[in-house]
């Protein structure tokens, strides 16, 4: 279980991004967050994934602290797959960095064995997403935030991502948190949604 | 009147990355591409990442890299559209919305960078600075947005000034490359709306985007792309209900692939990632 307690976050004194922000994800539940745009949804996914730190309030996984060193369990996919890779590594290497997804895996995310040899940029950003999807995915994961991750999709490559990742997370019972501003999505995907407002969830 | 007839685009690439030229390949980017732009329309272009839309874009503008091998003809106005006269109109009478916001001169600010679009139309300075100004007041930029530079606007705002560009420079075709993405839902809404706006006031406007969504509302005609070739061309409203007024099973499938249709695949949409690396 992974639980946002009392979290607030300012990146400037007299601003506050998110105040007071409490949360529950359950292992294999999927949750939805929306938000205008500045409204602070990255700010708190990240806060999620320990990408940052909050200066009230604490993040916990089953009870515990996050880790602080080796594989996180709870991993932040961006919306932009090309920031989130090195360009001069090859396909193969980027996903093999935090594990080795067997071939059937690959199949299931549509991630084909010709990209393996090539370089990032000659991928679209629709095939570089989903090998960024499946390099989250290693064993030691439990929890994801896919923090826009099919915005810049179309619909055939967006529904067939989450259709793949529906599919593992059920088999692993992942958690996950899917921010978008697409409600009709977040409806398809998640049972209950929360949307964010000057720095408070509100369940819809 | 803008004709696309059967243009076909090739483009090189290297087998294993490096730039050597007996490794070199053809890649086919637009495969006999077809297509007819009219005056007072909103001409969507939808296809996946990858379909070559941009390329269609840089193709109509002659903004293609030099080693570029393109067939086929382009008609403007009744004419061909050839390399001169694709330099004689670009910023004049075609207007490109580009897809990056890099483009914009991160040096100057905002009202500068619109009245030298206009000045490069052709417009006295003293005329160019008044019609800049109108131009970012129609799109309600105020006057510190007006003195910002491109750095300091938000994405919806930059995009604003891209199409206030556009406006200001009375282009008769209007591209626009993916002018929604990273928006949100009013930015989008604003940006949109200026689109149609353009095509009201009687301009040629091509919509090029992968969001077919929100597409549709301000679109007269769509057609959908592929792997650089037609797949259709229907006008918006036959995007309605279960699709089945679309001719083709790929448009059916991507229409009902979205999330406020059935949100489910059929049998078409599987077998993209294969034909693509072939």
């Amino acid at each position: 279980m992974l639980n946002a307690h009392r979290l607030s976050f300012r990146f400037s004194p007299d601003t506050p991004m998110l105040e007071d922000v409490s949360l529950t994800l359950e292992a294999g539940q999927w949750l939805g967050l929306s938000g205008d745009s500045g409204a602070g949804k990255s700010t708190l996914g990240k806060l999620l994934a320990g990408y940052l730190a909050p200066q009230a309030g604490a993040v916990t996984l089953d009870g515990a602290a996050l880790p602080k060193s080796g594989m996180q369990p709870v991993q932040w996919l961006p919306q932009s797959p090309e920031l989130a890779v090195n360009p001069r590594w090859r396909v193969g290497k980027i996903l093999r960095e935090a594990w080795t997804p067997s071939d059937a895996q690959c199949q299931a995310f549509g991630v084909q064995p010709s990209w393996l040899s090539r370089l990032p940029q000659s991928l679209s950003g629709g095939e570089l997403q989903r090998v960024c999807v499946l390099r989250a995915l290693a064993p030691e994961v439990r929890f994801l935030v896919a923090d826009e991750i099919s915005t810049m999709l179309d619909p055939i490559t967006q529904l067939e991502l989450w259709q793949a990742l529906k599919r593992e997370a059920e088999q692993r019972q992942l958690g996950v948190l899917v921010i978008s501003h697409d409600s009709a999505l977040l409806e398809r995907l998640c049972p209950k949604c929360y949307h964010l407002r000057d720095g408070q969830l509100t369940l819809i | 009147m803008l004709i696309i007839d059967h243009l076909t685009l090739q483009l090189p690439y290297y087998a294993d990355g490096y730039a050597t030229w007996w490794k070199r390949r053809w890649a086919t980017c637009l495969d006999a591409f077809s297509l007819t732009l009219s005056p007072g329309e909103v001409h969507a272009v939808v296809g996946a990442s990858g379909a070559g839309k941009s390329l269609l874009a840089y193709a109509i503008m002659g903004l293609l890299p030099i080693p570029a091998r393109l067939n086929g003809q382009l008609y403007y106005q009744g004419k061909p559209l050839d390399a001169s006269r694709q330099r004689q109109l670009r910023g004049r009478e075609m207007a490109l919305i580009p897809q990056s916001l890099s483009a914009l001169d991160p040096l100057v600010r905002t009202q500068r960078q619109v009245a030298w679009a206009a000045q490069r139309a052709g417009q006295p300075s003293a005329h160019a600075w008044r019609s800049s100004q109108q131009a970012l007041d129609h799109y309600q930029l105020d006057t510190r947005a007006q003195q910002a530079y491109a750095h300091e606007l938000s994405g919806g705002m930059a995009r604003r000034v891209l199409t206030a560009m556009a406006h200001v420079s009375q282009a008769k075709l209007v591209i626009a490359d993916e002018p929604s993405v990273g928006l949100d839902p009013l930015q989008r809404q604003r940006v949109l709306a200026a689109l149609r706006e353009l095509a009201d006031q009687g301009k040629m406007v091509m919509l090029i985007t992968h969001d077919l969504r929100h597409a549709l509302p301000i679109a007269d005609h769509v057609t959908i792309m592929r792997d650089g070739k037609r797949v259709e061309t229907a006008l918006a409203t036959a995007f309605q209900g279960s699709g089945a007024s679309l001719t083709s099973a790929y448009s059916q499938a991507l229409w009902l692939a979205l999330p406020d249709n059935a949100f489910a695949t059929t049998t078409v949409s599987r077998r993209e990632q294969e034909t693509n690396v072939a």
